[in-house]
């Protein structure tokens, strides 16, 4: 008894410093993996603030080094800029309220037992991940077809309706008391109020993280607009605007680009700058918002992938 | 509904009454399955566009039927063996890549105990998954340029003497785009391994503490076999996408990144349907290639799904 106790103690003196020496080395990589992720998107922001001209000469870090608004300022007064972040957030928000409506009712749907429709629908659905047409059959549908090109909708109705979405807010429903709607059924309640008025309300965590994912999969897509409305500047969403820029500043950041682009016009501003600009004034909506939901996404993407 | 099912008509007719009594239930439910019939079903139909010369602007049946020859121009050229070649590299590159880092980053936030710190390295580390790939592309361009950080700092530790030509070079290309994956995707892959680990019961640790187990020991025989299910269920999925699945980023970046010089390294199957299909409109070449990827994915998830299977190991089907 006694040997036991003092060789417990010995452990557990010896695991401590151990502890420590594993604690601060996970502690550090962990710091590290931190600045890994920061620095890229503090660069940028610090290139944004930064003067044109002086950006160029490269050597920035986190920290402007001669400050300047004159890229947001250069940004902000663009149409054509403004115009793209208009339909940019539109698309985001007739997106994601449609979504939520469609997915969510659906989800209910599936989530009553009784429904004689459920197995076959829920089966119709869920192979939809496994299968997918291509690229070509899409577009030809999407564009020929249905006429769809060419307009705002585009960005709207081919993703109207997710499965992935639609099991995770099924889940959290199933996991709901089932009383709650029999004894609503009891009151004489029909099946699109007992959703409306007593599950849609009682689903608002699962509804924030599926917001969140349908909102950051509208705002960040720019591939739709590169197949559809290519040909419509008036439709261009911000994440075009920037893949664009993406493009001619990479390929060469000649003249040529500057002396067409309005935005370039001041002496201040350079591509460089500008194209920093655009970058975070694209990526803050969504940054402001995440952390507040963080906790929501965290379990809902759990409930969807392991029980789905 | 599961009342009798011995008498057939009887059940055919029960089948129809309580189809309307659940006519709100119906109503809730059937114009989604008619959209998703239109939207994911009804494209399956232009598969037929692969056995013909097909041209939109003629009704589909006046089109020349030409059997396998789109088929067969496609193996026949060396640009689609490399184009498969490129997106099994970049897939199997990425999944590795994904899977490792999510798996450390996961075991080392299992550890922490501050939760302010962990949180905190959470907020950080799920950013990057809410930036566009247009911006991802964009930063990583920046900081791989020849004047760029990477080469800043390799140069100053010493690493390398003069600036490398990161985004120029062919052979960096594919594990640019694993890289490019795990700055972006590390933190929030390793959620569903943290929440795996959460729910490891924790009289397993306590048991192997009072064996004298090291933080080590607990790591490799419980913390790992405790997320061994996940694990499989997540290869499963991922080696059915292996060949350019849903994942954005596996046409993005390519897509994004590559140029006329690197297309060799850097053009995919999806790359190359979008450049015959859409930009030379020719349809049924395109079509094909498509076919021939979705057949694969299928072959691929059924033949990993199996392999679990006979393992003992969770399947997904």
């Amino acid at each position: 008894m006694q040997r036991k106790l003092i060789q417990k103690g010995a452990v557990g003196r010896g695991s401590k410093a151990k502890d420590f020496a594993f604690h601060l080395a996970i502690t550090l990589v962990l710091l590290a993996l931190m600045v890994l992720t920061l620095y890229p998107v503090l660069n940028t922001v610090a290139i944004s603030f930064n003067d044109g001209t002086d950006a160029i000469r490269g050597g920035i870090h986190i920290w402007p080094r001669t400050f300047s608004l004159e890229s947001y300022k250069g940004v902000l007064a663009d149409e054509y800029v403004f115009s793209a972040f208009l339909v940019s957030v539109a698309r985001t928000v007739v997106s994601t309220i449609l979504n939520l409506v469609l997915t969510s009712m659906l989800a209910y749907t599936l989530s009553r037992t009784e429904y004689v429709l459920r197995k076959f629908i829920t089966f119709v659905f869920v192979l939809t991940m496994y299968v997918n047409a291509g690229l070509i059959p899409n577009y030809l549908l999407i564009s020929r077809t249905l006429n769809l090109g060419k307009s705002f909708w585009v960005y709207v109705i081919p993703t109207m309706i997710s499965c992935f979405n639609m099991i995770v807010i099924r889940t959290y429903i199933i996991g709901l008391p089932d009383a709650l709607v029999e004894s609503a059924r009891i009151d004489g309640a029909g099946e699109f109020r007992v959703f409306w008025q007593i599950i849609a309300p009682l689903c608002l965590p699962v509804l924030a993280t599926v917001a969140l994912f349908v909102a950051v999969g509208s705002w960040n897509s720019w591939f739709d607009t590169h197949l559809y409305n290519a040909g419509k500047p008036k439709l261009h969403t911000l994440q075009y605007l920037l893949k664009m820029k993406l493009a001619t500043t990479q390929a060469s950041s000649n003249a040529a680009l500057s002396s067409t682009s309005a935005l370039s016009a001041r002496n201040t501003t350079t591509p460089i700058t500008i194209r920093a600009a655009i970058t975070v004034i694209s990526a803050l909506p969504i940054m402001v918002v995440y952390p507040f939901l963080q906790k929501y996404f965290v379990t809902g993407l759990s409930i969807g992938s392991v029980k789905g | 509904m599961q009342k009798n099912r011995a008498s057939l008509p009887h059940n055919k007719a029960s089948f129809w009454h309580t189809l309307i009594q659940q006519r709100q239930l119906v109503l809730m439910s059937v114009p989604m399955l008619l959209y998703i019939l239109l939207f994911h079903y009804a494209p399956l139909w232009g598969w037929i566009t692969a056995f013909m010369n097909y041209k939109p602007s003629k009704p589909m049946f006046d089109n020349l039927w030409v059997g396998l020859d789109n088929f067969k121009w496609l193996f026949s050229r060396q640009e689609f063996f490399l184009a498969i070649r490129n997106t099994f590299a970049m897939s199997v590159i990425t999944l590795v890549f994904n899977t490792v880092s999510a798996i450390v980053l996961a075991v080392m936030l299992n550890e922490v105990k501050q939760r302010r710190f962990k949180r905190t390295v959470q907020t950080v580390t799920y950013l990057p998954h809410f930036l566009s790939w247009v911006i991802v592309v964009g930063l990583a361009q920046s900081m791989f340029a020849t004047d760029g950080a990477v080469n800043q700092l390799l140069m100053s530790l010493g690493v390398i003497q003069s600036p490398v030509f990161w985004l120029g070079d062919g052979k960096y290309f594919w594990w640019l785009v694993g890289i490019i994956h795990v700055w972006k995707e590390t933190g929030w892959n390793s959620i569903i391994y943290l929440s795996a680990m959460s729910a490891i019961d924790p009289a397993l640790y306590e048991a192997a503490e009072m064996d004298g187990a090291g933080r080590l020991r607990k790591i490799l025989h419980i913390t790992l076999p405790g997320i061994k299910s996940t694990f499989v269920i997540l290869l499963v999925m991922n080696i059915g996408m292996l060949i350019g699945g849903q994942s954005e980023g596996n046409f993005d970046i390519p897509y994004l990144m590559g140029q006329n010089l690197l297309i060799d390294w850097s053009q995919t199957i999806d790359i190359f349907v979008l450049k015959y299909g859409i930009s030379m409109s020719q349809y049924g070449r395109a079509t094909a290639a498509g076919i021939f990827k979705s057949v694969v994915a299928i072959v691929l998830l059924l033949s990993a799904n199996t392999i679990a299977r006979k393992l003992d190991e969770p399947t997904l089907l």
